[in-house]
Parts: structure tokens; sequence; C-alpha cells
């Protein structure tokens, strides 16, 4: 929906029109879609590379630098990369205004509210001590 | 075509399965052995593994096909026959993937 400038003022804020973010969300989602490339691989390979899954070998590798900052990396960069994937789906398939408000609204609490949970559990492992 | 709507299935799938999984496998391992051994027993059980087969499946196709819109990006193998064979490899490739990686796992684990 674009607006011309024979609208008046009142039309062109009701039309909302372009919020001039776009090329900026788009860039995003690329550059976070390289960075998942890089740590997707990382977390894949080093669960493969781990001599177990159990508990105590999981929280040695997260208690380790090079496993807790990585991990920290995924945890903030995926869902970043989620949040800005699922809004274009939601733009796309929800036409109604207000629901396309709320479903975002709702969209950026779960994934900054799951990321906290994430990010808090794994600074819990990395500075707690092993037991 | 098909492939274009996977890449947002996908998505979709490891954005809410994937990622919440993540999270509630980081929490129950930062608390304690009861907690792990809930998620443990929930993600062996056969639904689990279903479920966690059906994330890696998604985490492979979301990234080779993520890999091929990366290119598309740049202009590159929108020729029809190139770019059908590209669509076709990445799930070829995700298959494969997801297919080598649980056979690993499964004849490893016990």
């Amino acid at each position: 929906m674009s607006l011309g400038d024979s609208a008046t003022p009142l039309g062109r804020v009701r039309g909302l029109g372009s919020a001039h973010h776009g090329g900026e969300h788009w860039l995003t989602e690329r550059v976070t879609s390289v960075a998942l490339l890089f740590l997707g691989t990382w977390l894949l390979a080093s669960l493969l590379l781990l001599p177990k899954l159990d508990q105590r070998t999981l929280i040695e590798w997260l208690h380790a630098p090079s496993g807790a900052i990585p991990m920290g990396l995924f945890v903030i960069v995926g869902f970043r990369h989620a949040l800005d994937g699922v809004k274009v789906v939601v733009d796309d398939y929800v036409h109604q205004e207000g629901s396309r408000f709320t479903w975002n609204i709702l969209l950026l609490f779960l994934a900054v509210g799951g990321g906290a949970i994430a990010l808090f559990a794994l600074a819990r492992i990395a500075f707690g001590s092993i037991a | 075509m098909v492939v274009s709507i996977l890449h947002r299935a996908t998505g979709v799938a490891l954005s809410f399965a994937g990622l919440g999984i993540l999270a509630w496998w980081l929490f129950a391992l930062s608390s304690g052995p009861d907690a792990f051994a809930t998620f443990t027993k929930a993600a062996t059980s056969p639904l689990g593994l279903v479920v966690l087969i059906g994330i890696t499946w998604s985490f492979f196709q979301h990234l080779l096909s993520g890999i091929r819109h990366l290119v598309m990006d740049t202009g590159a193998a929108f020729e029809l026959g190139i770019n059908k064979t590209f669509a076709i490899l990445t799930i070829v490739g995700s298959v494969l993937l997801t297919a080598v990686l649980w056979f690993y796992l499964l004849g490893v684990a016990k």
C-alpha cells in the first residue's frame, strides 16, 4: 500500500505506509543468518565431539569460557533471528492491523522471555561451581 | 516453490519448538539432577525422539535453503535449471545429514 502526496495528513497517518525500517530488518536477518551458520555448526560439532551427553559432561563444557561464550552468542543471535523471521510470516499472513500488532508484541515478549530463561540458565552454569 | 515454503515452515518450527527445547534443556541442566532427569526422560521417549529428529531435519533444511537464499540475494542462480537443482539438493542434503546424524547418535548411545 503506498499513498501518494495527494493524501491528506490524516489519511497518511491512518494508511501508515513505510516505516523506513524495512531495509535494516532485511539486513539484520541476513547478518544473523550468517552468524548462525557458524554458531549452529559449532553447536552441532561440539555436541558430537563430547564423549557423553550426561549432565556432568555438559556442565563442564558450558562452565568453560570456550563453551559458555559461543553458547551465549547462539542464544542471543538465535532468538533475534527467530523473532525477525517469524515477524515476516506474521506480516505476510495477518492482515488486520490490530491483530498484527498484538501478534508482534506477543512474539517479542516470547522471544525476550525465552532468551532470558536460556541466558539465566547459562549464567548459572558458567559462573556456578561444578557440583 | 516447495523449498521456499519449507524454509518458512522449518523456520517457524525451529523458532518455537527448537528454541523452546533449547531453553528447557539449558534450564534443566542448570537446575540439578531431578530437572535434568525429567528432560532426558521426555527427550528419549518415542515422542521426544520424533520431535528431536524433526528439529534436526528442520535445522539442516533451514540451513541449506538459507544458504540458497543468500546465494539468490546476490542475484545468482535464478536460471530455471540451476535453481531447481539447487532446491532439490537442499532436500536431499537435509534428509541425508539427518539420517547420518541419527544413525550415528542411536548407534553410539547405548
